[in-house]
């Protein structure tokens, strides 16, 4: 159970920073996923996002920050095999489940359903 | 004299509005005003494949119903001046496809409504139409995907936002005789105070109907006094007091007889934050309801400010601040239709 | 007038209207975004620890079918028309979890059907969401590119 609280609160603070950025800052929320996304790279790139992953499981995996720590984590991974050209293999490698979902879901339900306004 | 000062018509002809029609939205529908609607849609696809077409039938079925009230057909109309919200005006231009009247589209934003009626009555004063049809519509949805986010995206609106009215109205203007003359006519000017928030229309909005109304009573050396009601068009819960502060500030107290479109079209409890907007806000309220006080004898002269914001997204994605414009119309009771 | 160069007499009028305007309610505000996003997370626990059980993942591989079913969920969400009410009461609480990602890639597509699945749906389908990919892989880019340097001269 203290799993699920863990998630709970360290996603619900995530959370509460992007409504402060939208709400004091007036960002749009494109704004605030965009800086999330950056954010989540930056925090990866001093090797920070792994251990807020091992602590917080889902609550650090879940919003959209771990989007930037998986598009390094990826591209690191494919360059200590391929050198500098990994980069450009290995961005797209660990976020292709949540690209391709996304794209195959919207198309979908796109094709199935109706705006209801 | 036909100009009045600087930015007012005076009519020399008496003119009338012989017939109006309104179509609306559930939500409007479901509002307090519920009743005084031509025709209600419990649907906001009114029956419609897509948002576009919905508006669409909705100002064909408002054209309808102004039509029947008036007991004329379209081939007896001179003239069509009619807008919408949507790029190119195109509700209003595929409607002139139609119904075949000779048209000139028009756009002012949520001040289309008194920007036809102020027009038409122009063009009938001075002869160049007998018989005018104006008709103004918006639609909550097709708005939202053009001004804002797609109508299923789940962005969170500020307090300050409004709701665009789902509905349509249109009116006959000529020189017959009807329970409603249209005396003058106060054509605004664009103000921008530096508003930049496109989801706080009513702060943006509120100067530039300030400014009508102040030139209006300094072309006219009329008061608030002299209306039974001054109405605003949709400036909302935010909008209002700022309007009220600005006229104070010009000696002008409005307190007692300001009411806006806005806040008459729905009840406090629907969700549409601040209020309503969009050209059918005013038009709706004023051709439904206000027109029907009006008939009761309950309103003798009401100048009715209708206004708009002039921007589109683009304007807004490129920080530029938000121009504004108001235009008023004074319809007073004909008493009982006679002249 | 230049932009975000404010006349006086703009200045003016935005100190006077300030009192005249309501402020946004930071506080329930920041409540609900941390209730919902919170609880999204935490049926983000969920999905995991299911596909852990069940199907066998690790901790490190059971994040792509979490992220994959939030998606799912979240795109039918959106297709019932129950998402954008959702996202009004919660805000970022519903944006910022993947579900927000979802929310925005389903909505522009299913706006823009009336256009046709080539031109409308599938042009616009990252309207919105395009702009963390875009950002993200930037980011990475630029953030592996550096990381990669640093390892070779260590």
């Amino acid at each position: 159970m203290v799993e699920y609280f863990i998630a709970f609160v360290v996603g619900g603070l995530i959370c509460v920073v992007g409504q402060l950025l939208m709400d004091i800052f007036k960002l749009t929320p494109a704004h605030v996923t965009s800086s999330f996304v950056v954010a989540g790279a930056a925090l990866d790139g001093f090797g920070l996002y792994d251990k807020l992953i091992q602590f917080a499981g889902a609550g650090a995996t879940v919003p959209i920050t771990s989007f930037g720590h998986s598009l390094l984590h990826g591209a690191m991974a494919e360059a200590d095999e391929h050198g500098f050209i990994g980069i450009a293999m290995g961005i797209f490698q660990l976020t292709s489940a949540g690209i391709s979902s996304a794209i195959l879901f919207g198309f979908i339900v796109a094709v199935l359903f109706k705006p209801k306004g | 004299m036909k100009l009045t000062g600087k930015q007012t018509w005076t009519y020399t002809k008496p003119l009338y509005i012989n017939a109006t029609g309104t179509a609306v939205g559930p939500e409007e529908a479901a509002g307090p005003l519920g009743e005084t609607y031509d025709i209600t849609f419990g649907d906001l696809h009114c029956g419609q494949e897509n948002w576009e077409l919905a508006e669409r039938h909705l100002m064909e079925q408002a054209i309808d119903a102004c039509m029947k009230n008036a007991g004329k057909t379209p081939d007896e109309m001179d003239l069509f001046l009619s807008g919408d919200l949507i790029n190119q005006t195109v509700i209003a231009n595929y409607t002139a496809r139609k119904n075949q009247i000779p048209y000139l589209g028009m756009f002012g934003a949520c001040s289309t409504s008194m920007e036809t009626l102020a027009l038409a009555s122009a063009l009938v004063d001075g002869d160049f139409a007998n018989t005018v049809l104006t008709a103004v519509s918006s639609h909550n949805a097709t708005a939202e995907r053009q001004f804002r986010y797609p109508t299923e995206y789940g962005g969170q609106k500020p307090d300050t936002a409004t709701y665009t009215v789902t509905g349509a109205g249109a009116s006959i203007i000529s020189s017959n005789p009807s329970p409603y003359q249209i005396k003058m006519a106060t054509i605004g000017r664009v103000l921008d105070l530096g508003i930049t928030d496109p989801f706080d229309m009513g702060s943006a909005m509120a100067p530039a109907a300030a400014d009508t109304i102040a030139t209006h009573f300094e072309d006219t050396g009329r008061s608030p006094g002299d209306y039974d009601l001054i109405v605003t068009g949709d400036l909302s819960a935010v909008g209002s007091p700022i309007l009220l502060e600005l006229l104070r500030e010009k000696n002008y107290d409005l307190s007692s007889n300001h009411q806006d479109c806005g806040l008459l079209v729905y009840r406090p409890d629907q969700p549409v934050f601040a209020g309503g907007s969009g050209c059918a806000c005013s038009a709706v309220v004023t051709y439904g309801h206000l027109l029907k006080e009006m008939k009761e004898g309950k309103l003798k002269r009401i100048f009715v400010v209708a206004t708009g914001a002039l921007m589109n997204p683009m304007m807004v994605q490129q920080k530029e601040t938000i121009p504004t414009i108001a235009h008023g119309v004074v319809i007073e009771a004909a008493d009982g239709g006679g002249v | 007038m230049g932009k975000n160069e404010f006349s006086p007499e703009q200045q003016a009028y935005k100190e006077k209207i300030k009192p005249l305007q309501p402020t946004p309610p930071y506080f329930v505000n920041c409540l609900k975004a941390f209730l919902i996003g919170g609880l999204i997370c935490a049926i983000g626990q969920g999905i995991t620890n299911f596909y852990i059980t069940f199907f066998n993942f690790t901790e490190k591989t059971a994040g792509n079918p979490t992220v994959a079913t939030l998606i799912l969920v979240a795109s039918l969400l959106t297709g019932i028309g129950v998402y954008d009410k959702l996202g009004q009461f919660a805000g970022a609480g519903s944006i910022v979890p993947v579900t927000g990602f979802a929310n925005a890639v389903t909505s522009a597509a299913l706006e823009h059907k009336s256009e046709g699945l080539v031109l409308g749906v599938a042009t616009n389908l990252f309207k919105l969401a395009g702009a963390v990919i875009v950002f993200g892989a930037v980011a990475a880019y630029i953030i592996g590119m550096i990381r990669y340097l640093f390892q070779m001269v260590l």
